[in-house]
């Protein structure tokens, strides 16, 4: 069972985000870290891996400036190498090319079962490049997993609706985009951590991938204040506030 | 060139349309143009509220025979397009389904996607589409550069669904073709976990919770309560994580979106991920430790 994982290096979501003044896109510049909806990805992985007794994970990621700290956490947590696509080129790239550009990095990255990767990332969030990766490679895929079973040819997923959840069987190799809560992510061991600096990670570019013209078809052309919302009443309670909200509901006749 | 042709992909629950298909046709009637509902499976008792809401023409795939919509709808919709009708945009709802049609029709077409939109608007040549970041703070104007059919995805709630169109809402066949591996996922059961009392996204009263609560069993205040106000309960996407109530409870970015008369917020921080699913909410309570919290 050789799962690969499409992961995600961020700027670190606790700090307030920025963008870039002179093209409107998200700075990333900083140091980046694991995007957290991934590492859900990669303990599932390597569950998976573990159930099946044999192969391993591969790591694939796109980013900037050989940036690899995220990567080495989730090497730390026990993927066994991987595949960087680092290429200037690719800055500020649309989900199209970013799923274009994986799709290679994971043809690059060897055989694999089953490909897995977030929902959406937490700084981007289009929410389409599990899907296109998918249509890229010619694969079935099934997004929003919250349970994810191997059984022999076919992969069976619980899949979060509107509503709850549908029961989904899917031949193998597939596609699957897991949500936040899917698994607990370890912490990396020490020995993890020590392990991870000596893994290889095959650094690329656009072109090594054999994807040569790099643009996209949309364009940021200015960035608006939203309106500010009033700023709110505080009231500290002294154990009778309750009475401020009936009050207050009251008077918005909903009680 | 202003636009001609707009399609929607649009959804029903059986004979029921879905409320974002509704807001979406209402708002792609307004930008000129003929409006196109492309439905994936049957339109059936639907495609009378798809005509009201501006729909001149109605495609339906058909039955998809359990199998998810995403390579199906996306073949089909290929399929009318190479077959000569060619929309300038088709607008998707951002939801599981809207999300994986708009992502294989992309490859398909080799377009780009624009997605979490709120507003769209037509300047001369130019389409145009906003769309809130840093938890709505900020608003991001893009335009879309290349070649047509646009393919852009709106939050709900973004647009009010006004009906009396009276469009002609004449439903057409649009068969997938071929899927291949593409077309190996097939649902085998589906599950329904909706609580009791009014919809989530539809309450006039919403009493959310989030991890300042504690622990699992407080969760039941924020039950009672919402029953009490005849409002739903809803829930921070950290106590969802943490699994004190399901996926369908969430309010937020990755959950529903609610614009209730009254959002009742208690023990939650206001992330950003949380504040995208309830900033539009004409009242807002915050119960809190933290005076600071948002």
């Amino acid at each position: 069972m050789n799962v690969i994982v499409c992961v995600k290096q961020i700027p670190d979501p606790a700090l307030p985000g920025e963008l870039d003044p002179s093209t409107n896109t998200l700075k990333r510049d900083g140091k980046l870290i694991l995007d957290e909806s991934d590492s859900y990805g990669v303990e599932m992985a390597l569950q998976l891996v573990n159930t099946a007794g044999d192969g391993s994970v591969t790591l694939v990621s796109m980013a900037p400036n050989d940036e690899v700290s995220g990567l080495r956490t989730a090497l730390a947590m026990g993927a066994e190498k991987a595949v960087l696509v680092s290429d200037l080129a690719l800055a500020g790239a649309d989900a199209l090319t970013t799923a274009k550009v994986l799709a290679g990095a994971i043809g690059r990255a060897g055989d694999f079962d089953l490909v897995i990767a977030g929902t959406e990332s937490s700084d981007g969030y289009t929410g389409t490049v599990p899907e296109q990766i998918a249509e890229v490679l010619g694969l079935p895929s099934v997004g929003f997993a919250k349970t994810i079973t191997v059984d022999g040819g076919t992969v069976k997923v619980d899949r979060q609706t509107e509503a709850g959840y549908d029961e989904v069987t899917c031949t193998l190799p597939a596609v699957v985009s897991v949500t936040a809560g899917v698994v607990e992510p370890r912490y990396p061991s020490f020995k993890g951590i020590m392990a991870a600096k000596g893994k290889p990670v095959d650094t690329v570019t656009a072109a090594d991938l054999g994807i040569e013209a790099v643009s996209w078809a949309q364009q940021i052309t200015s960035v608006d204040d939203a309106p500010a919302r009033e700023a709110g009443e505080v009231i500290e309670d002294d154990g009778e506030t309750f009475n401020k909200i009936v009050e207050f509901l009251d008077g918005l006749k909903v009680i | 060139m202003t636009l001609n042709n707009i399609w929607v992909f649009a959804q029903a629950d059986g004979d029921t349309a879905s409320t974002a298909t509704l807001e979406l046709l209402s708002k792609a009637n307004t930008l000129g143009g003929s409006v196109t509902a492309f439905v994936a499976g049957s339109a059936g008792g639907a495609a009378a509220a798809f005509a009201d809401h501006g729909a001149a023409k109605i495609y339906e795939t058909g039955d998809l025979a359990g199998s998810l919509p995403g390579p199906a709808v996306s073949s089909a919709m290929q399929a009318v397009i190479s077959g000569g009708d060619a929309p300038d945009v088709i607008m998707f709802p951002q939801n599981y389904e809207g999300r994986d049609v708009m992502a294989r029709l992309s490859v398909k077409l080799d377009r780009t996607v624009l997605t979490n939109s709120t507003d769209i608007t037509v300047d001369g040549d130019s389409v145009r589409v906003q769309t809130p970041i840093f938890g709505g703070s900020k608003l991001v104007n893009s335009t879309f550069t290349g070649e047509r059919p646009f393919l852009a995805a709106f939050r709900p709630k973004s647009f009010e669904a006004a009906g009396g169109a009276g469009a002609a809402g004449e439903v057409v066949s649009a068969a997938a073709g071929e899927l291949g591996a593409t077309g190996g996922a097939t649902v085998t059961a589906v599950h329904v976990e909706e609580t009791s009392g009014p919809k989530l996204d539809e309450a006039a009263v919403v009493v959310g919770g989030g991890r300042g609560l504690g622990d699992a069993e407080k969760y039941d205040m924020i039950e009672t309560l919402a029953k009490l106000l005849k409002g739903a309960p809803g829930a921070s996407r950290a106590i969802v994580d943490a699994g004190w109530v399901p996926y369908s409870y969430q309010v937020g970015q990755t959950g529903k979106v609610v614009k209730p008369t009254v959002y009742i917020a208690a023990g939650i921080s206001g992330a950003t991920q949380h504040m995208v699913g309830m900033k539009g909410s004409k009242n807002i309570i915050a119960i809190n430790k933290d005076k600071e919290a948002r």
